[in-house]
């Protein structure tokens, strides 16, 4: 049996309340909130955030493939899809791919990978936006989705089945946008939702065929577009139950674009709940379906931290910053030089330590260091030490300060002593904090972040976050 | 450790200091030429007359031609030195240890640095990003974090604590405000400490010491020759010098309200020089003031006040101009100024106006006791180089 054995999503921590966009500009916005990926994040991490909660309830698993899908890459030429697997120490010879571009490649590997072989790790990320103002600003989000896919096995048991799937194709131009532009352009809505709504019944009724099922045997139905109207429209008319209609999260969240689909899907199956038929359908210059049955193995899942979870714990950010982050309003920067591109050279050297946060463990007295140190700063062993990677320790702030004046894309830094459970120490830059309510004692946890980017170059690596979310099951 | 020391065998004959602040009309060079002119017409000498020479400087000029070109010294000896903030420290010690060494008969040292040509907030060293996970924090951030850990460490309020570290600005603003070589020659008031916009954490620009261009510089002979230069030469009493690890920044035990690295430099030198208890037969300290609360850390690792009770001390006035033991009676780092490479041999410079009783009726201070501390550190908490330094107007 083939299916999904472990899923999640990833809502970054800030969100934009809609009607603070009308309240700035005087006009546009809207209700409801859309998540916001902070300064320090892109796809790339967000897409490791997502692959990094799908892996943790299974252990086990061993991913033979890592696939990396989004329409907004961090580069291209350059595959974004290593910095994930360098993140998660995956062995050398797991191939990691990059799917692009469009909106569809983020489902479109999803259903690859559950109809191929082997172990793969399929993640998808999205930013979405558009010019101040503008309807893809107010309805887009941003977010990461990734699953592990493969064969039933002790340890990683298939939680979701594969049981129908059909696409359909359809070369007709509804939403665009050329390489290196801000902005997707799209024609006249009622074109597009006179070309998705026959191909989306079709392929659906294709994929219950496949199956052998009645369309009233969905017990959950996902429907996502970029193009909303037409997605309400299909969900209403594809003769499903109307209370199997899940909540597609475009208030809380907004429209995550090539992730969404899966965002809304992992908010399905975290209801654990068994011998469920979930219907997904995603309509981008055509359709996706795809029929899973939740199995038994679902009760048992331990999912670390559920999207409904990392909603309830988003925290409001201003338009301005907003538009700040996104590169929409220039801020002026404190007075110190700028930093310098990052050595290619040397960030391979530091691979591990740079990407996966892995320091070393003296043998002889414990001791750790970070970054890693050939000779003990206790006892001075030499060449004694094991790996220990603390990408996944808690911790607690010893001491901490803001500083207003260092170099930040988004100052002021707040910065924090951290001292791991189990032994460990590092400064660290904390992100997705609320400084005023930071204390000595608090809890945090590392997280994967782009510090800067100069040359083109994007700087990776880790920084500390407060425990917004509580751990849900 | 065996740290024998040089304890009088090798006194400053002659020393030369510019003022230090905003040179926007002189480059280093003009600055190292004046500062050496100063020193050789103290000492009564010329740069014939010198053997050997060593320059500091943290980020003005590479290898000893940065003082061999402006003074045209020719073939002679003239190294670079670099060690942090210790960087002018580091020159007259190596001046002091080759003349005690019997390699030379008179050696000179000169510190100097250009910062406000560079145009940014506070010290900005260029370095390579290398694998890019290097902290960008500024000192002032870094050195900020002493303030919640000091105070939860001793139960104190941190209101209670910024006002001490006010009145430690305030003073070192007063002592500025009569040193005409100083950057900053206004008393500031501890309301205007208080009230000036946060940089770092809970520390405001006045918590800060100026960033200054500037060059000292001093010359060296065996300390029985010196009165041949001079009738109230200098003796060098101790050079002690503590590197560390940077292990702090990793060591959970370290708990950012002591400087390990300074507290063994200062056990050193007392030990070279005979010093058994410095709070009562030092005259005066110079130590790097680069933040308030640094000041008033080092007055634990100095020894000058027990464990945890340096801020009633700060209160108490004993660190005052006319207090038990002044501490930077010069104005220290905060209103002298802080070029880096110079800042050490400043310190010496007020330690031989003051000894020597020059140091004008203003400001001068009791020469009752004869010795005098000098101390630098450079880095960060949990990651820094020390020295301390010991200076005597009399031999024994």
């Amino acid at each position: 049996m083939r299916g999904i054995l472990s899923a999640a999503g990833y809502v970054p921590y800030r969100r934009l309340r809609r009607s603070a966009i009308a309240e700035l500009l005087g006009t546009g916005g809207g209700k409801g909130t859309r998540s916001v990926a902070s300064h320090d994040e892109d796809t790339t991490t967000m897409g490791l955030e997502a692959a990094r909660l799908a892996l943790g309830p299974v252990p086990a698993a061993a991913p033979s493939a890592l696939w990396f899908s989004t329409p907004t890459p961090a580069y291209v030429d350059k595959t974004n899809a290593t910095a994930i697997h360098a993140a998660l120490r995956l062995p050398v010879e797991v191939d990691a791919l990059d799917f692009g571009g469009a909106l569809r490649s983020g489902v479109g590997a999803l259903s690859v990978a559950l109809t191929g072989a082997g172990t793969t790790l399929v993640a998808m990320a999205d930013m979405r936006d558009g010019l101040p103002g503008g309807p893809d600003e107010t309805a887009g989000g941003d977010a990461a989705a990734a699953f592990l896919v493969g064969e039933d096995g002790p340890g990683s048991p298939v939680i979701a089945d594969l049981v129908g799937a059909a696409s359909a194709t359809d070369e007709f131009t509804e939403r665009w946008r050329t390489p290196g532009e801000r902005r997707s352009k799209v024609w006249e809505e009622r074109f597009g939702e006179t070309r998705y709504l026959p191909l989306g019944r079709e392929a659906f009724e294709r994929a219950l065929k496949t199956a052998g099922l009645e369309a009233s045997a969905v017990d959950k139905l996902v429907v996502t577009s970029m193009h909303a109207r037409a997605a309400r429209s299909l969900a209403a008319t594809l003769g499903t139950a109307k209370e199997a209609l899940a909540d597609d999260l475009t208030a809380t969240v907004g429209q995550a674009g090539a992730a969404h689909p899966g965002v809304v899907l992992t908010s399905v199956l975290e209801h654990r709940a068994p011998g469920q038929l979930i219907a997904l359908v995603h309509l981008a210059d055509g359709v996706e379906v795809l029929l899973l049955r939740t199995t038994e193995a679902i009760s048992a899942w331990q999912p670390l931290r559920t999207v409904a979870g990392q909603i309830e714990a988003g925290a409001e950010l201003p338009y301005g910053k907003f538009l700040s982050w996104r590169g929409m309003l220039t801020a002026e920067p404190p007075r110190r030089p700028e930093p310098l591109r990052v050595q290619s050279p040397s960030a391979w050297r530091a691979e591990d330590w740079k990407f996966a946060f892995v320091g070393s463990r003296d043998r002889s007295s414990g001791a750790i260091h970070l970054p890693p140190s050939r000779i003990s700063m206790q006892g001075g062993a030499v060449d004694d030490m094991e790996p220990v990677c603390l990408a996944g320790t808690p911790g607690t702030v010893a001491t901490f300060t803001i500083d207003r004046i260092a170099y930040s894309p988004s100052p002021p830094i707040v910065f924090a002593v951290i001292d791991f459970d189990g032994g460990g120490r590092y400064p660290v830059e904390l992100t997705d904090v609320d400084a005023q309510s930071l204390s000595i004692g608090d809890r945090v946890e590392m997280t994967f972040r782009r510090l800067y980017s100069a040359d083109g170059v994007h700087d990776y690596f880790w920084k500390a976050r407060p425990v917004h979310r509580t751990p849900q099951s | 450790m065996s740290s024998h020391g040089i304890k009088d065998r090798v006194a400053i004959i002659g020393m030369g200091c510019t003022p230090f602040g905003e040179h926007w009309d002189k480059d280093v060079d003009d600055l190292i030429v004046d500062a050496s002119m100063d020193a050789f017409s103290s000492a009564g000498v010329t740069k014939d007359d010198v053997d050997a020479f060593w320059i500091g400087t943290a980020t003005s000029g590479s290898s000893g031609m940065t003082l061999a070109r402006p003074l045209q010294i020719q073939g002679k000896p003239v190294s670079r030195v670099e060690n942090f903030c210790a960087t002018g420290s580091e020159a007259l010690r190596a001046a002091a240890y080759a003349v005690a060494s019997g390699a030379y008969d008179m050696a000179m040292a000169v510190g100097a640095e250009k910062l406000k040509d560079g145009g940014y907030q506070g010290i900005a060293s260029p370095k390579p990003a290398g694998d890019g996970t290097g902290r960008t924090l500024t000192a002032a951030a870094m050195y900020s974090m002493i303030v919640p850990a000091y105070s939860k460490k001793y139960g104190l309020d941190e209101d209670q604590l910024m006002d001490v570290l006010a009145t430690i600005a305030s003073k070192n603003h007063a002592n500025g405000a009569k040193n005409p070589r100083a950057q900053f020659k206004k008393p500031v008031s501890k309301e205007t400490v208080l009230s000036a916009p946060r940089l770092a954490g809970r520390l405001g620009v006045f918590d800060c010491a100026g960033v200054a261009d500037g060059a000292a510089a001093a010359i060296a002979v065996r300390a029985e020759d010196a009165h041949r230069y001079t009738d109230k030469p200098l003796y060098i009493k101790a050079f002690a010098v503590s590197t560390g690890t940077g292990s702090g920044l990793i060591d959970p035990d370290y708990d950012y309200t002591h400087f390990p690295e300074c507290e063994a430099a200062a056990n050193d030198a007392y030990a070279q020089a005979g010093v058994a208890d410095p709070r009562h037969q030092l005259a005066m300290a110079e130590v790097h003031d680069c933040f308030t609360p640094t000041e008033m850390v080092l007055m634990e690792d100095l020894g000058f006040a027990e464990r945890g009770t340096a801020w009633k001390e700060v209160l108490a006035g004993t660190f005052d101009l006319d207090g038990e033991l002044p501490v930077n009676p010069d104005g220290g780092l905060k209103s002298f100024g802080h070029p880096v490479g110079a800042s050490g041999l400043r310190m010496f410079f007020e330690c031989w106006l003051q000894l020597r009783g020059e140091a004008g009726p203003e400001r001068q201070i009791s020469t009752d006791r004869t010795l005098a501390l000098t101390h630098n550190l450079g880095g960060y908490p949990g990651e820094m180089v020390s020295l301390v330094s010991i200076v005597g107007s009399e031999l024994g």
